[in-house]
């Protein structure tokens, strides 16, 4: 589903990612861990396509669709979520209205009318139940003064409605108390099927608890130098990352 | 000949039309030699440094248009706030149109200046208000005082609240080449009243139109004033509109200025707190392309204590537009524990647009909170990768964030449906199609 070949990416003169190689089948979920710095983030903006990252060598292919040159907005509409680490304040546009507009611009794009108003209240309503969500949030400006915790559901929220192929989850458990984290786990595993994915990547190994990887790498300087199944989080958990560096 | 002496040597024919004994003449004849004096303002002018009227000076607008031009309402409907009732106060080049407005005097007076300059019973409140808050000084208000003979004139006694909002609209027909139109308008709220207005210029083709307004507002005690400008003129309307404001203590006025339209608009919005625990509020969108002009000048006068003062611009500009904002705010020694704040953001989307933007504070108060801020920026690249991210098309996404940008003043208009008309038009202005209904 989403494969990974050679990846080598840099932004302005720093290459970050030196070469990495993954595939995620459908039905999977891969775990990506590793150090600060290690290019986590980088991998992430780079399959959702972010323009200030250059892709030098090799390539990320969606259902064997080749992604260079295709923008961050046909990517979502391909079926690419990404679940921001730091999710963007947008004062003046309310949680609701922004999903409204991602929906009908994602079904313009394939070639559907748009989402009759009442059908998209009931689809609203329902995914806001799955992450515990008050009414009251979705009239608020999006992640406008929302706590770390409430940024990250609403994140999941937003890929509860989207429906994506492949997400990736971006530190998705910093920031969150346990309860959040344990509504935020739990929606990520209700969307779960056969026919999707999901690469979280994360520090700690806390999250993985909650949404179980079927297999684990590590990142560490722009590669991945280490894959294994669940097994492999918690052996890092207890020997820290160091003794896989050499 | 210059507008200038146009309009110099026109003032004896203007004088002949009006009354002579009239108490207003004085201050008419005072007004003209202030004009006279000083002219219309230069570059060289440190408050018109950023705003040439060079180009307006060189055209011959007729002064005194003709009476007989009546346009339908159908015509025109759109300019009205016609989802909900209103009062209205209509000009059609600068003549009153009673066809079109609707007044009252139903235990508040909403109609027309010149009935109030020239009828007995309202000389007692015109010697106390007209001219008393507008400056002496300032050559543009000068010219307006000369010629102030029409316009809206308002006054809600102690307590009273008119039954719905008034609206204020001056047409301009275009059966003159050119034309200028000096309207004066009055409003007086006294202890404890409350009103609502909204006003419009709206030229009706591409004929040049030069619109020097001056409006005196006046609130009393407890008062409590909502004015909202709509300036979404056509591209050969200029519009120099100058405000004064008077407030009394624990008044709250609160002016609301949408620039969207015309080819040069300058806004003179002046206030002075004479009392205490007075709130005074300035917020403004502008959006302007092609090669619109807006300079924005406010003055709050801290004079007594415990005041406050918010002011808030907005400016998106594009194209070959150009912006300028100047927010003074003056704090006097008495006018402890002020609160003043200031802020003008401004994005810039196109490389030949500009803005100059510039506080000036003048402080003499050792125990106040003042604020100001500033920022020229283009749209933020997070931000829009964040919307793109989740299949909003590029175009898309930097319209919705144009529009979340602009769209938060809006939280302050107080008429639902005023809310929703200029949701539209900025939505419009910024050419997104929302994927939702406003």
């Amino acid at each position: 589903m989403l494969k990974i070949n050679n990846l080598h990416a840099r932004v302005e003169d720093k290459e970050i990612l030196k070469g990495i190689n993954l595939e995620v089948k459908p039905g999977e979920v891969h775990a990506i861990m590793g150090p600060n710095g290690s290019g986590k983030s980088t991998l992430a903006s780079v399959i959702a396509g972010k323009e200030n990252f250059e892709v030098t060598e090799g390539s990320v292919e969606l259902e064997g669709e080749d992604l260079e040159d295709v923008a961050p907005e046909e990517r979502a509409h391909k079926g690419v979520f990404l679940s921001f680490q730091y999710p963007v304040e947008i004062p003046g546009v309310s949680v609701t209205n922004f999903m409204k507009t991602a929906i009908n611009e994602s079904r313009k794009a394939r070639g559907l009318e748009e989402m009759p108003a009442k059908e998209m209240l009931k689809l609203i309503r329902e995914k806001s139940e799955l992450l515990e969500i008050d009414r009251k949030f979705l009239s608020r400006s999006l992640n406008e003064g929302f706590s770390g915790g409430e940024k990250k559901r609403n994140e999941i929220f937003q890929m509860a409605m989207l429906e994506p192929k492949v997400a990736i989850l971006d530190e998705t458990d910093s920031g969150l108390d346990i309860d959040a984290l344990r509504i935020v786990a739990n929606g990520v595993n209700k969307l779960k099927n056969k026919d999707n994915a999901v690469v979280v990547i994360t520090h700690y190994q806390r999250l993985l608890e909650y949404i179980v990887p079927d297999y684990v790498h590590v990142l560490h300087n722009g590669k991945i130098i280490k894959s294994g199944t669940k097994e492999l989080a918690l052996e890092l958990e207890e020997k820290g990352y160091d003794w896989l560096k050499n | 000949m210059e507008l200038k002496d146009k309009l110099v040597s026109s003032f004896m024919a203007f004088e002949n039309t009006v009354d002579l004994d009239s108490p207003i003449h004085e201050i008419r004849s005072e007004a003209i030699k202030n004009f006279e004096n000083k002219g219309f303002p230069t570059k060289k002018d440190e408050a018109w440094k950023y705003t040439s009227l060079n180009s307006l000076r060189k055209i011959d607008f007729s002064i005194f248009p003709k009476a007989d031009n009546a346009i339908e309402y159908k015509d025109v409907k759109k300019y009205f706030l016609h989802e909900i009732d209103t009062y209205k106060i209509v000009f059609i080049d600068g003549i009153y149109s009673s066809f079109l407005s609707e007044t009252t005097h139903d235990g508040v007076d909403v109609c027309l200046m010149s009935s109030a300059l020239t009828k007995p019973m309202y000389k007692q409140i015109i010697e106390l208000y007209f001219n008393k808050v507008a400056s002496k000084d300032e050559s543009l208000t000068s010219l307006n005082t000369a010629f102030s003979r029409e316009g809206a004139y308002i006054y809600i006694p102690k307590g009273k609240m008119p039954k719905k909002p008034i609206e204020i609209i001056n047409f301009a027909t275009g059966n003159e080449a050119s034309l200028m139109i000096q309207p004066r308008n009055l409003v007086i709220a006294e202890e404890n009243a409350e009103l609502q207005i909204i006003e419009r210029h709206q030229s009706l083709t591409s004929n040049a139109v030069l619109t020097n307004s001056v409006t005196e507002i006046f609130a009393a005690k407890d008062a409590i004033v909502d004015y909202y400008k709509v300036q979404n003129d056509n591209a050969n309307a200029s519009l120099i509109d100058n405000t004064y404001i008077d407030q009394k203590g624990n008044s709250a006025v609160k002016v609301h200025t949408f620039s969207f339209g015309g080819k040069l608009i300058r806004n003179n919005l002046n206030f002075f707190q004479n009392g205490e625990h007075i709130d005074s509020t300035m917020k403004g969108v502008t959006i302007l392309g092609e090669k619109q002009h807006v300079d924005h000048h406010t003055l709050v006068h801290h004079i007594e204590p415990n005041c406050e003062s918010h002011q808030d611009y907005k400016g998106i500009y594009g194209e070959k537009s150009t912006g300028v904002f100047n927010g003074k705010i003056i704090v006097e020694k008495l006018a402890q524990k002020t609160n003043a704040f200031q802020q003008n953001n401004n994005i810039l989307i196109s490389d030949k647009a500009s803005i100059n933007t510039k506080p000036q504070l003048e402080i003499f108060a050792d125990d106040v909170k003042c604020s100001h801020g500033c920022t020229i920026g283009q749209l933020d690249e997070d931000a829009l990768f964040y919307l793109q991210s989740r299949g909003i098309p590029k175009k898309e996404a930097r319209a919705l964030l144009m529009y979340a940008f602009a769209n938060n003043v809006l939280e302050s208009v107080r008429i639902p449906e005023l809310k929703t008309r200029i949701n539209k038009l900025i939505a419009k202005k910024l050419g997104v199609n929302l994927g939702f209904d406003l």
